[in-house]
């Protein structure tokens, strides 16, 4: 098919010419062209397969409102080809077909299915038998449906999220929008206007010579200093003048102090038998055609109107050189009976009043309604105006104005109603939800005569349009059949977003932060397993034997890089007079040089982490905390202190320093060998904190525990990591220094019944069914946080307790396996693992108080088999420390 | 929620860096009964209006207190708290 001559204000430029595929034939456009026009212009007319009737579809709109168009561009499903440029090379195929877009095989369900499937047909028909459902659901989700995602597809596209502040936002670049753009550019404020169209000039661009005006327009903005987004699209408007828009393979996030709406009218069609006839169209489509793009919509037209826009397209049609085989403007008397007819689904003939006109093109004119989407979800209110016939924004929210044809300004008015057809079979409200004036008939019939319940039931105005083309006129058809009036049926809610935006847009570009520690490239050298730790990338052990590895921080020598570990500087006179309030025991008696450790509680009792606490001196205490609970401390520390307001500082400097422990019986003979400091058993006693030099690097060394071994926890700036590490490594040599991993250090500490905060704890679990009493000092002058709770604990009894077991068979349970005594669950195994030092599987587990006795018996599932366990209580290995204090 | 709250150190800014606390509560000074422990622990008003919050701004890391509006999320006044000690 051949264009028209040039015309003056066509878009195409016709020296450079585009070609791209469609349904594998190559099809050749013009830059200018959409990919939809360039389809229209190459003869094809069937655009798409309604959703539930796969009745074909053609351009209705040509305006990106309808989904008459949507087809997979590029692997891209349910992209509207008439507002989309045509790119070279492009891959476009239609959807939702068995067999071809012309010949559809599942269209059987129009001719069949028609009258069997009212409203609810698929939930009332196919619930019995019940478990035929799967089947049923698997085969209805194949005929209906939009496009098709490949599961398997990796992501195409790169996608962004950038924030903008401006002064002013304009929704719209249509005359009205560019004019207040240009208002407030002149006044110099930073504005940003937002228009869907391939370029701004809104409904100008239809106009003779509008193109020059929207273009001048458009150039004494940019002048101004106004950014021009197009096509962008406007995803809603929420409070405080935030408005998401997409555009392009960015989502902006704008913030505007002010925001003009400016989005113009929406075009209606009207409801009559036949109104979704392939060639049935809107004013704006075929002026689009004609005049963007030089294409004869069709030979002959009808022309159906119920206000001045259909008038206007019937000449732009006559000067394309189409015959106009009728105009029926509804103005002038009674509202006509119309019925369109088709073959194949290309409306063929118009039936006006029994008198009947051959035709391959209808215009269908109802009267256009503010586009009042954004505004709505914004907050305002709508009322119908039945003088005019439109719904009509009203209390604007503040920071947000409404200018032109939006206001309600769309012309001369229009008050014959456009629902013309109730009596024939598919009088269509909704077009991509397939819903009929039937239907809607039916759902009243039924019950569901408030239109927020119809929407829900019919889903009518839910479709990809987003109530764009259906909205007025189901609430129309519904004031019609329940012999009311518009404003007593009421608009349903508008919410977001105003278009369908693709999900990966508004999921951003997929990021998984991480941190590394300093000694990263140390792990990877060594061929660490890195594994996660919440956004920590840990080495899980260097081999595959994590039992081996543990045992060789029994027998020699270990290193581990704790630096994950939260390091929070508390200082101040009342620095220890805070740390008594958080913590339920005393720090403000810990000698300066020792350590202590800790656990905070919420004043629900329930515990949050734990780590040690060191005194450097009398007012500054080093608290460290786990690994996940760094910044969750941090703010639980400066949160109180911002309530009481205590002579006290802090300071997380988890990320400035490094920490390395250094473990196993060969621990203090590596020590001395990297430092001149006096690592001695007398002088560098267990539970020590002191300031040393290690490798030449200060450091703050404590002596403590967590794996059961002597053992030194070394804090240090973090630029010496690998300094620090390489030396001991180095210089320990022959002593075995060899480094272990997260697993063997899990291995280790259970070992020693070391409890892990969120392992071996949940959110339910307090100090004294955790097996910590110890920690409670209540005889501090200020109440501890959590101390009540903890009482209430006490005061109530004990219920549950976290407690050591072993498993005499040998049998391995699965951590979260389910405690049964009785017969019945009762608490769960927080941690296990095989001991290769014991040569026995133990683990931890919350199970009745009552079992906790040393010996007491329970079982767990395992395989779904019951085991018995034993209790043990205390630590497997050194019960009585020697090893640690050695 | 998409807001603008003004850090009293670092004035305006997105609601993403910030992090909201939830509403304001008061240790009880003097040790609870079961229930008055409860209602401070655990029970909230829910404000559908102006209700006051602890806010934490994760730019400065510092914490204050703010009125909002929790039906239209309006911000109509930040400070930072006095201290009870």
């Amino acid at each position: 098919m051949s264009r028209l001559d040039v015309r003056p204000n066509e878009r195409i430029d016709r020296s450079k010419p585009v070609t791209f595929t469609f349904e594998g034939r190559t099809v050749s456009g013009f830059a200018g062209d959409t990919i939809g026009s360039a389809l229209f212009a190459s003869g094809q007319r069937v655009f798409s397969r309604s959703f539930k009737y796969h009745r074909p579809r053609g351009l209705q709109c040509c305006s990106g409102h309808c989904a008459n168009c949507q087809m997979t561009v590029d692997g891209t499903p349910n992209v509207r080809v008439c507002t989309t440029p045509v790119r070279e090379g492009a891959v476009v195929g239609g959807q939702n077909y068995l067999g071809s877009l012309e010949r559809d095989l599942m269209q059987a369900t129009d001719k069949l299915g028609g009258p069997f499937t009212p409203p609810g047909f698929y939930y009332k028909t196919f619930i019995r038998p019940r478990k035929l459902w799967p089947l049923y659901e698997k085969l209805l989700r194949n005929a209906a449906g939009l496009g098709k995602l490949d599961p398997n597809g990796s992501r195409s596209e790169r996608v962004d999220v950038e924030h903008r502040h401006v002064d002013v936002a304009v929704i719209g670049g249509g005359q009205a929008g560019l004019e207040a753009a240009l208002e407030a550019g002149h006044r110099g404020e930073s504005v940003v206007v937002i228009d869907e169209g391939p370029e701004v000039g809104g409904g100008l661009l239809a106009e003779p010579g509008g193109v020059e005006t929207a273009r001048a327009l458009a150039e004494q903005a940019r002048a101004a200093g106004v950014e021009l987004l197009a096509p962008a699209l406007a995803i809603g408007l929420f409070e405080q003048g935030f408005v998401p828009v997409a555009y392009g393979n960015l989502l902006l996030k704008i913030r505007a102090h002010r925001v003009v709406v400016a989005s113009g009218i929406v075009e209606q069609p009207l409801v009559f038998p036949g109104n979704d006839l392939v060639g049935v169209m809107l004013p704006d489509a075929v002026r689009r055609l004609v005049n963007f793009w030089s294409i004869k919509p069709g030979e002959r037209a009808v022309v159906l109107t119920a206000d001045d826009r259909g008038v206007q397209a019937a000449e732009d049609l006559e000067s394309a050189g189409v015959e106009i085989a009728r105009v029926i403007d509804f103005r002038q008397g009674e509202p006509p009976n119309i019925e369109a007819r088709g073959r194949k689904g290309r409306v063929s003939e118009v039936v006006v009043n029994g008198k009947t006109t051959t035709c391959d093109l209808v215009v269908m004119s109802g009267s256009p309604q503010p586009n009042y989407k954004l505004l709505a979800q914004a907050g305002a209110r709508v009322e119908y105006d039945s003088t005019r016939g439109i719904f009509v924004p009203k209390g604007l929210p503040p920071h947000v104005e409404a200018v032109g044809a939006v206001t309600g300004d769309v012309g001369a008015p229009a008050v014959p109603s456009p629902v013309l057809g109730f009596r024939g079979e598919k009088c269509f409200v909704c077009f991509c939800e397939d819903q009929t004036t039937k239907d809607l008939k039916y759902a009243i019939a039924e019950g569901f005569d408030s239109i927020e319940l119809s929407k829900r039931y019919t889903t009518v105005t839910m479709g990809p349009c987003q109530g764009r083309l259906c909205h007025v006129n189901s609430i129309r058809v519904y004031a019609k059949a329940t012999q009311t009036d518009e404003n007593t049926i009421g608009t349903t809610t508008a919410r977001p977003p105003y278009a369908p935006v693709s999900l990966g847009l508004l999921a951003g570009n997929p990021q998984e932060p991480r941190k590394r520690t300093s000694l990263h490239n140390r792990h990877k050298d060594l061929g660490g397993r890195m594994m996660w730790t919440g956004a920590w990338r840990r080495p899980h052990s260097y081999g595959d034997d994590p039992g081996a590895e543990a045992k060789h921080v029994h027998e020699s020598l270990g290193l581990i890089d704790v630096s994950t570990l939260g390091k929070i500087l508390v200082t101040g006179p009342e620095a220890g007079a805070f740390l008594d309030r958080v913590y339920p025991n005393r720090f403000s008696d810990l000698r300066v040089g020792r350590t202590r450790y800790g656990v905070l509680t919420g004043d629900a009792g329930r515990i949050m982490d734990d780590g040690v606490v060191a005194r450097l001196d009398d007012g500054t205490f080093y608290v460290s905390a786990t690994s996940t609970g760094a910044d969750g401390v941090y703010q639980w520390f400066t949160w109180w202190n911002a309530v009481w307001g205590l002579d006290a500082r802090f300071a997380n400097l988890t990320g400035a320093l490094a920490a390395i422990n250094v473990a196993g019986p060969h621990a203090r003979a590596a020590m001395q060998r990297v430092s001149d400091d006096d690592f001695s058993a007398e002088g560098f006693a267990y539970l020590d904190a002191k300031h040393v030099r290690v490798a030449g690097v200060p450091t703050l060394a404590l002596r403590i525990g967590f794996v059961g071994e002597l053992g030194y926890e070394l804090h240090f700036p973090s630029p010496h990591a690998e300094h620090v590490w390489d030396t001991i490594m180095e210089k320990a040599a022959d002593l075995g220094a060899a480094p272990f991993g997260l697993e063997p250090q899990r291995i280790l500490r259970l070992e020693k019944g070391h409890v892990i905060v969120s392992q071996d704890t949940d959110s339910e679990s307090n100090l004294l069914e955790a097996a910590m009493p110890w920690l409670v000092k209540n005889d501090k002058e200020f109440a501890w946080v959590g101390k009540w709770a903890t009482q209430e604990v006490r005061d109530r009894g004990l219920r549950w307790m976290l407690v050591g077991f072993e498993s005499p068979t040998g049998a391995m349970p699965v951590e979260g396996g389910q405690v049964v005594v009785d017969g019945r669950s009762s608490g769960r195994v927080t941690s296990v693992r095989r001991s290769a030092e014991l040569g026995k599987v133990i683990g931890l587990a919350i199970v009745p108080n009552g079992l906790a006795v040393e010996g007491g018996r329970f079982d767990v599932q395992v395989n779904g088999r019951a085991v018995p366990m034993t209790v043990h209580l205390g630590a497997f290995y050194d019960p009585e420390g020697e090893k640690v204090k050695s | 929620m998409s807001m603008l709250v003004t850090c009293p150190n670092c004035g305006p800014r997105e609601v993403a860096e910030l992090r909201c606390a939830g509403e304001s509560t008061t240790r009880p000074k003097t040790t609870p009964t079961q229930r008055e422990l409860n209602e401070y622990v655990y029970f909230r008003a829910n404000e559908a209006g102006v209700q006051r919050e602890w806010w934490f701004c994760r730019t400065c890391e510092d914490w204050f207190l703010a009125e909002r509006d929790t039906v239209t999320n309006e911000v109509s006044r930040t400070w930072e708290p006095e201290p009870s000690r």
